[in-house]
């Protein structure tokens, strides 16, 4: 088979490309600059190109560079902004693997003949009722389906993860016994476009208005001040300098037009269900107990789906349990049992 | 894949000449002496970089004691337009079709940029605007006056030419006194530089683009030209650029710069033959392919130059594809992470109203470019933009991973 493989530099997709030449496939290598900004690995990345391109040449693997930035900038960084802006809780990285990896590179590798694209996520693919569906990969610490739920049938048909099966630490194995330079690289943090030393709120202050506003509790009284309501998330406890005492408080919710953020303590976060928008099913709606993961490395709580009508863009996920509310913009991706069925975004 | 390939690459870099390559080698091992000592190693090392410095400075209209030689064209156009070490003379002044080391250093200082016409040439009514402006600032104390103007004999996007001449009038009686450099890195090899450069006081060239080694190139420095050294140190090349003289670079660029001289009235014509073969191919085999300056009423382009516009494709998947066939092309410049980045010559045509789309294209031909190879590039462009074409509508037709 003929395989485009995504390198990105670090240490999974090195060992994704080495474990598909070793299958014996013909293998071309390309990274992808999506940001032309500063980055943590140097001004459009280049140190993390050069990692790539250097595995690739030690692989005996062509490697190219396509220029995605202007997508990446439109349908990634720019909705990322917008969604703070709103007070919403944006997932950019599943945003990038809807329409930058899945999409574009997809596209991209058809028309120049590849049968396949793989990358080194931590995911697999597997059958589901004749449906090929992104399911969670071996190592559960690392596992990434969560970020590839918009992943579906067929694209799911011309994608492989090499590292799938593998738990990180015989992935790092295979990279040191093959010499490659990126065996004990650390793994990526957080959100690639923005720098360590930068920050989000420096980030977004740079790109939005951001406003100061008020934190109050349950019985609205003002119990301290936020510089930034866009920066606060449903759910969050840690970074609010609140007065008096009183046991634990989270916030319970974000009114941006109003400049307003409610805390109060987590039982009152609790809700039956989620309702959740741009809804895409792979497969039949399931109807009977479902899995649900509503962040990235977030805890699985059972539920059932209500309203299966196939062709709506939303559905209501209702809890077995009380669970704590999702931020609005969050994914919330629906599993049955591994493997991921649907998914969608929170609404309010 | 088939096993022959085609470099259609010429502008980017060219193969050294087997003449070069022979007139080198001594220099690189039993010849290997310091042309800055006293014995007899260094003194002949001496002696043939002063029968370099001869041929070159012969071929290029100018005094051998005009020559400096360089790192490459880099070196060349940074130190003529920055003007060496502060003190600096006043800012420099360029298109805004410049190679990247002339704008950027121009940037960098806080110079101006001229805008440029629809095939890339100075527009001299802006340029003469702009250094009225620059002497009224000095007048009146405000700022300083032009340093330098520099503008480039050829473009090394487009190929375009531009009459030097005329502009060193404009210098002349908007800016007296100002130097004018011109960047004639690709046309060295195909245009007469004793002649089309001559109205320059400063000329980068280098040798690579020409059959010569990489890593070497001259600036002429017409006498009376106060120029500071861009390099301090040693005082090699008459105090103008400090380091141990590169004598093989130098003899590799004399070499190279007689052969391209030699063969001139022989090459061009065919070279242009076969480049004019090779876009009457592609405009009949491509729909919405159009060459992007050549064919304009009274623009004159190098003979090996062919840059084209492909509607409804992207230059990225273009290029693989080419490559993949064995063809060598190019789109524009590249950034250091090896991806494609937009062309800033193709942003000032724009800006002047050319109507250029699609992906950019550059096809460069060489001395050796046959009729033969021509012929196969415009059947792999035409496959090329044909799969892609058929992609796009496909995609289009079937709504596919819309969004």
């Amino acid at each position: 088979m003929r395989v485009l493989v995504a390198l990105s530099g670090g240490v999974d997709s090195s060992v994704a490309a080495a474990e598909l030449r070793r299958a014996g496939h013909e293998v071309e290598a390309v990274t992808l600059r999506l940001w032309g900004g500063p980055s943590d690995s140097g001004c459009c990345s280049v140190s993390d190109v050069e990692d790539a391109r250097r595995v690739a040449a030690q692989l005996g693997v062509e490697h190219h560079v396509f220029d995605f930035s202007d997508r990446f900038t439109e349908r990634v960084v720019e909705p990322y902004v917008a969604d703070h802006a709103v007070g919403r809780t944006p997932n950019p990285c599943v945003e990038c693997n809807r329409h930058l990896k899945f999409d574009a590179l997809l596209d991209r590798a058809d028309v120049l003949g590849f049968d396949t694209v793989a990358t080194g996520h931590h995911a697999r693919i597997v059958d589901r009722a004749g449906v090929a569906s992104v399911a969670r990969g071996a190592d559960a610490a690392k596992d990434q389906s969560y970020v590839l739920h918009p992943l579906l049938d067929p694209d799911t048909r011309r994608v492989l993860f090499p590292v799938g099966g593998m738990t990180k630490r015989r992935v790092r194995e295979v990279a040191r016994s093959l010499g490659l330079r990126t065996a004990d690289k650390p793994d990526s943090q957080d959100v690639c476009f923005i720098t360590a030393s930068e920050g989000r709120a420096a980030f977004l202050s740079s790109r939005a208005a951001l406003h100061p506003g008020e934190v109050v509790d349950t019985d609205g009284r003002v119990v301290g001040r936020t510089e930034a309501v866009e920066l606060v998330t449903i759910g969050q406890r840690r970074g609010l300098s609140l007065a008096g005492g009183g046991g634990r408080r989270y916030v319970l919710d974000v009114d941006v037009p109003a400049r307003r953020v409610v805390v109060g303590p987590p039982e009152r976060l609790r809700r039956d269900h989620v309702r959740i928008s741009e809804v895409a099913w792979n497969g039949p709606v399931p109807t009977g107990p479902v899995l649900v993961q509503v962040s990235a490395h977030g805890v699985v709580r059972p539920a059932t789906v209500e309203g299966t009508d196939p062709g709506a863009s939303t559905a209501v996920l209702r809890w077995d349990e009380p669970s704590p509310r999702v931020a609005p913009g969050q994914s919330v991706v629906v599993y049955d049992g591994d493997v991921v069925v649907g998914g969608g975004v929170a609404l309010p | 894949m088939s096993g022959r390939t085609i470099d259609l690459d010429h502008a980017a870099t060219t193969r050294l000449r087997p003449e070069v390559l022979a007139a080198v080698e001594p220099f690189r091992s039993e010849r290997y002496g310091n042309p800055s000592g006293t014995h007899a190693l260094a003194r002949e090392a001496l002696r043939a970089l002063d029968e370099a410095r001869e041929q070159v400075a012969a071929l290029l209209g100018c005094r051998p004691g005009e020559v400096v030689f360089t790192s490459g064209g880099t070196e060349s156009d940074v130190h003529a337009v920055s003007g060496g070490l502060p003190p600096r003379p006043g800012l420099p002044v360029c298109s805004a079709a410049e190679h990247h080391a002339v704008l950027d250093t121009v940037v960098a200082l806080g110079g101006r940029v001229v805008p440029v016409d629809r095939v890339a040439r100075i527009d001299p009514d802006a340029l003469a605007d702009e250094l009225d402006r620059l002497a009224a600032g000095a007048r009146s104390g405000a700022g300083p006056g032009a340093g330098v103007v520099s503008v480039m004999l050829a473009n090394n996007e487009l190929g375009t030419r531009t009459d030097l001449s005329a502009v060193a009038e404009v210098v002349r009686r908007h800016a007296p006194g100002v130097g004018l450099h011109t960047d004639a890195v690709q046309a060295a090899a195909w245009l007469d530089l004793s002649v089309e450069a001559a109205a320059a006081d400063l000329v980068s060239v280098s040798a690579h683009k020409l059959g010569g080694p990489r890593g070497t190139g001259a600036l002429v420095v017409r006498e009376g030209v106060g120029l500071r050294p861009l390099l301090p140190g040693g005082g090699q090349e008459r105090g103008r650029r400090s380091g141990s003289v590169d004598v093989a670079g130098a003899v590799g660029l004399a070499v190279a710069l007689q052969a391209s001289v030699d063969e001139r009235d022989r090459v061009v014509p065919r070279v242009a033959a076969r480049r004019d073969r090779l876009v009457a191919g592609l405009v009949e085999r491509v729909p919405g392919l159009r060459p992007t300056v050549l064919g304009s009423a009274g623009v004159g382009v190098l003979p090996n130059f062919a840059h084209v516009g492909v509607d409804g494709v992207e230059a990225e998947p273009l290029l693989y594809l080419l490559d993949r066939a064995g063809i060598r092309a190019s789109a524009a410049s590249s950034c250091s992470s090896g991806a494609l980045r937009g062309s800033h010559v193709i942003d000032a045509i724009t800006d002047a109203g050319a109507p250029f789309r699609g992906a950019p294209l550059r096809l460069t031909l060489g001395p050796d470019t046959s009729g033969a190879d021509v012929d196969e590039a415009v059947t792999a462009v035409a496959a090329a933009v044909d799969r892609l074409r058929s992609h796009a509508g496909r995609a289009v037709a079937t709504g596919a991973r819309a969004g």
